[in-house]
């Protein structure tokens, strides 16, 4: 078994540890990416779409350009890459972490390093999370596994399709299937709205004429060998209406009923979980519980747009290389989720300096208010024209907003959407 | 004409498996012949994996005998042939003072029955044993003969040790027609193939009744009872540490909480009379009473780690086994109505079936090179690092995880792809990939693609489970 050792390594080399580990490298540190796929990139080699880079190349890629792009940032900087390796643990000894890893190639290999990065992204939630009751034949797959088998592996996971959830990766295969020749019967959501883009919304469904039908439940899902149908539900007033309830024929069930950040290896570490993300608790410099093992992308929280997932994680990397140089957080403020809001993430600012922030509302509202409080008293409101669940509020939070802060012992902020 | 056998049986779910494992030490031709494409498609790969303590069921049943015997033999099983299996412990839990009445009949039961250590625990002991308990626990039994078993693998590996010693397995052979020629039956299935037997073994589960019909033997008609289930992640917080009973009602033995031998936890089953005996279909109001019952005995189980659910169906044929040579048409033994705790029984009735073929007239001569042991597969997730170091040295193919939830490698896909598992179904019980978290989201096209390279299968052909259940409709 082999050791190796690094200042940083970095678990996961999609969009997320690769920003994070080139902040690293820039800053003068040793850094490891261990990725388990053969290549670089994550879950953006599936998306063969368009949308991705507005921010950060001001041009529309596709998600595999995206990845390629920093790809060769990675190749053009000596960062040691680990492709085709899993890791198996993570343990902190002293003031050292072990990554231990395996590869058909090396075998196991254990990484020392003072500082590690999490980077693992998500999963799809599925079937048993939601728990649709039925039999359980063939033709049930989340929307990213029907991804991944169209754009990747070249197969039609099905013909007749009905989608369970408005979730982006699901409006995307709504409009994939159809251009594959496939007939998308229907978008079923339990939600009075989508949990998609607006964009995607227009895009992917009504230029395809694809019906959405918003709160309603999918009661069943029927069929022996391979799916046959799903039966569906209207929710009136709170109320399931099992008397209207109506049959879809289909062979195919997409699921896209959410991402769950893939937070096992954080756990068996000690990482305490935020049970509203699902992602590590992380102070204002996107630390986890365990000192010196920082987190970033969609391990910390579900982005909806690569671009925040790189913006993020490069100040991921940049917090880990000042605090291999010893840097500490200055005073730190406690972040709440006030009225309407769902998670803040990172839940800490530091006082001393300029903090960028990311939040999710639980409404969907024109005409908002983004209401910031520190201690009861209001130290920012501004008006957002539109707010819905499924896009990301960003939120800075100056020094000079925080400086009556300092002085308060045990202060703690809220953040609303009214 | 797939050759001619001293025994066929009928139906390779545990019993089918026992029999034909049980059978394969002696000089005999057998074949194992099961509708379905794989082993343990049937009844046997969706229970609630219990080997019995031996206290729920009366000793005039031919089944409770049959339980006792059964549960002492798992552990020389376990160590012949390589499966899950542990002996947990189980406890049943009062939550009322007159339930607390039925424990101490329960436990009479256990004593008269000869379970080992049995004994009644105060309301303190019971906590003391299982913490997560509910505070409402006013005491129970606890059973520390009972344990828990993975009941596919266990098929698995019995099927692989009778195939080791020369029992021939056919899958995909449904016994449609049977004529009686001379000495022995000739043996029709319904895609045309035939073969010869001189004893058949119905052990045909939920259809005994129609094999049974098939062959002129007795009328009788088995139902079926459905038991729902839902499964919880491993990093569950409500795990016990043995499996916990509620007391038991009329017609089951009440919802349970089953650690799982591989880490998760099982709760249900539920008991629903069907009118369908393929119907696997879980319902909405019964996966809710689920969760309402396990949490009145555990009230940290949370909906938000269920990670599945699923059905099996119970063979339902009177109040005991029936388990005997026909008295109708020679050569034939019925092995029908084998509910619970049909699984613990399950290598009893082996001996039992073996003794009924005797008296029949069966010769058994014991076969000189008779090797009762199983090859130990290595899994990944089971190993320290430096096992699995050496490992990947020789095999490569060790270093390549396919499933992350389970930690399966690509050399346990490829190793139960070569024993024969060629479904998606077969594979998931095999090794445990797609049975984790994510169920598959991440790894099944991955094992797609490892079985069409192991077999040589193009697209169309691959399925879930056999049938018409195909996974991909089309090439782009
Ligand atoms: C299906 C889908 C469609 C999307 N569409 C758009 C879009 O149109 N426009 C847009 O801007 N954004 C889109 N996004 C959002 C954005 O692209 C992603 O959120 C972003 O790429 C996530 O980056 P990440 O690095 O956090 O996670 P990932 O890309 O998931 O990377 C995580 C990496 O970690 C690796 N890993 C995990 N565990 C281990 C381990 N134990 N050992 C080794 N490696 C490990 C994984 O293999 C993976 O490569 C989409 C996201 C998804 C899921
Ligand atoms: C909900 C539930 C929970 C249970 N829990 C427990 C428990 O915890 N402990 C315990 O000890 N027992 C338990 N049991 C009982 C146990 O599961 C069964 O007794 C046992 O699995 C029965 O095995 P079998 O071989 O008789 O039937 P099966 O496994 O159903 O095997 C019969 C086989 O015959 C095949 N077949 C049928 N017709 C034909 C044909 N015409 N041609 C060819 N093949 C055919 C089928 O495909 C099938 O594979 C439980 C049962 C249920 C339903």
């Amino acid at each position: 078994m082999r050791e190796l050792s690094f200042d940083a390594v970095v678990i996961g080399g999609g969009a997320a540890g690769m920003a994070a580990a080139l902040e690293l490298e820039a800053r003068g540190h040793a850094v490891a990416i261990v990725e388990r796929e053969e290549r670089l990139g994550g879950i953006l080699a599936q998306c063969v779409h368009n949308g991705f880079g507005l921010i950060e190349f001001d041009e529309e890629l596709t998600g595999p350009e995206f990845a390629e792009r920093f790809e060769e940032k990675v190749g053009a900087r000596p960062i040691k890459v680990l492709c085709g390796c899993t890791v198996l643990s993570l343990e902190a000894e002293g003031q050292d972490k072990v990554v231990s890893c395996v590869s058909s190639a090396e075998g196991v290999i254990a990484l020392r390093s003072r500082a590690v990065v999490l980077a693992m992204g998500c999963r799809e939630r599925n079937r048993g999370n939601i728990r649709i009751p039925g039999s359980r034949p063939a033709g049930v797959y989340t929307a990213g596994l029907a991804q991944r088998l169209v754009n990747v592996e070249g197969y039609v996971p099905g013909k007749d399709v009905v989608i369970i959830g408005s979730g982006d990766i699901g409006l995307i295969m709504a409009r994939r299937m159809s251009w594959i020749g496939c007939k998308v019967h229907a978008v079923v959501e339990i939600l009075p709205y989508p949990s998609g883009l607006t964009r995607n919304i227009v895009q992917c469904l009504r230029d395809f004429g694809i019906p959405l039908y918003l709160s309603h439940l999918t009661t069943e899902i029927y069929g022996r060998d391979r799916v046959e149908g799903v039966e569906v539900a209207p929710i009136e007033n709170g109320a399931l209406m099992t008397a209207k309830a109506f049959r879809i024929p289909c062979d195919t069930v997409l699921l896209s009923v959410g991402l769950v950040p893939e937070n096992e290896l954080s756990r068996t570490a000690g990482v305490t979980i935020n049970p509203m993300t699902s992602g590590p608790w992380a102070d204002s410099s996107l630390m986890t519980s365990v000192s010196g093992v920082f987190a970033c992308g969609n391990v910390l929280h579900v982005h909806d747009l690569v671009d925040f997932v790189v913006e993020e994680s490069r100040r991921a990397g940049a917090f880990a290389a000042a605090w291999l140089a010893g840097a500490r957080p200055g005073r730190e403020v406690r972040v709440k989720a006030g009225s309407n809001v769902r998670y803040v993430a990172p839940a800490r600012v530091e006082a001393g300096r300029d903090n960028k922030l990311y939040l999710r509302t639980m409404i969907v509202k024109n005409d908002a208010l983004l209401e910031v409080k520190l201690d009861g008293k209001v130290l920012l409101s501004s008006k957002k024209n539109h707010v819905q669940p499924s896009e990301m509020i960003t939120l800075k939070l100056g020094k000079a907003e925080l400086a009556g802060a300092a002085e308060l012992p045990d202060a703690s902020i809220e953040i609303s959407i009214l | 004409m797939e050759g001619t056998y001293d025994v066929a049986i009928i139906g390779a779910g545990v019993c089918g498996a026992n029999i034909a494992r049980r059978l394969s030490a002696y000089e005999l031709d057998v074949a194992l012949l099961d509708k379905e494409a794989d082993v343990s498609f049937g009844v046997s790969k969706a229970n609630s994996g219990i080997v019995h303590g031996g206290f729920h069921h009366n000793k005039k049943y031919l089944k409770a005998r049959l339980e006792i015997q059964g549960a002492m033999m798992f552990d020389r099983l376990k160590a012949e042939l390589d499966f899950p299996f542990v002996r947990c412990g189980i406890v049943v839990v009062a939550l009322h003072e007159d339930e607390i009445r039925a424990v101490e009949q329960l436990y009479a039961q256990g004593v008269e029955n000869g379970a080992i250590g049995i004994e009644m625990c105060s309301r303190e002991r019971m906590l003391e044993l299982e913490p997560s308990l509910s505070r409402d626990a006013l005491g129970g039994l606890y059973a520390p003969g009972g344990g828990i078993v993975e009941p596919y693998r266990f098929v698995f590996s019995l099927v692989e040790s009778a195939a080791k010693n020369g029992v021939r397995l056919l899958t995909g052979w449904e016994a449609s027609g049977a004529i009686r020629e001379g000495e022995a039956w000739s043996l029709r299935a319904s895609d045309g193939r035939s073969l010869r037997a001189r004893y058949v073994v119905n052990c045909a589960g939920l259809y005994a009744d129609e094999v049974s019909r098939i062959f002129g033997a007795e009328d009788y008609a088995i139902k079926g009872r459905k038991g729902e289930y839902y499964l919880l992640d491993k990093l569950t917080r409500a795990k016990p540490g043995r499996v916990v009973f509620p007391v038991p009602t009329s017609v089951s033995k009440g919802m349970l909480i089953v650690p799982t031998v591989e880490g998760t936890v099982l709760l249900g089953p539920t008991a629903s009379a069907i009118d369908d005996k393929g119907d696997a279909a879980t319902t909405k109001e019964q996966l809710e009473t689920i969760l309402r019952s396990a949490r009145n005995m555990i009230p940290d189980i949370s909906e938000t780690d269920v990670i599945t659910s699923f059905a099996g169906i119970r063979s339902i044929l009177g109040e005991d086994y029936y388990i005997d040579a026909s008295a109708k048409v020679p050569g034939f033994i019925q092995v029908a109505g084998i509910q619970s705790p049909g699984l613990t029984a399950s290598p009893a009735i082996g001996e039992y079936v073996k003794d009924l073929l005797k008296k029949a007239g069966l010769v058994l001569v014991e076969k000189a090179d008779w090797d009762p042991c199983v090859a130990k597969l290595p899994r990944a997730k089971d190993l320290s690092p430096f096992e699995l170091d050496a490992l990947v040295a020789e095999d490569p193919a060790y270093g390549e995880i396919v499933c992350r939830c389970e930690r399966v490698t690509e050399a346990e896909i490829v190793a139960a792809i070569r024993r024969g598992h060629t479904t998606l179904d077969g594979i998931k019980y095999f090794t445990r990939a797609q049975m984790g978290r994510c169920q598959g989201g991440f790894c099944t096209y991955k094992i797609l693609k490892i079985l069409m390279r192991e077999t040589g299968m193009s697209w169309d052909r691959i399925t879930k489970h056999g049938r018409e259940s195909t996974v991909l409709r089309g090439e782009l």
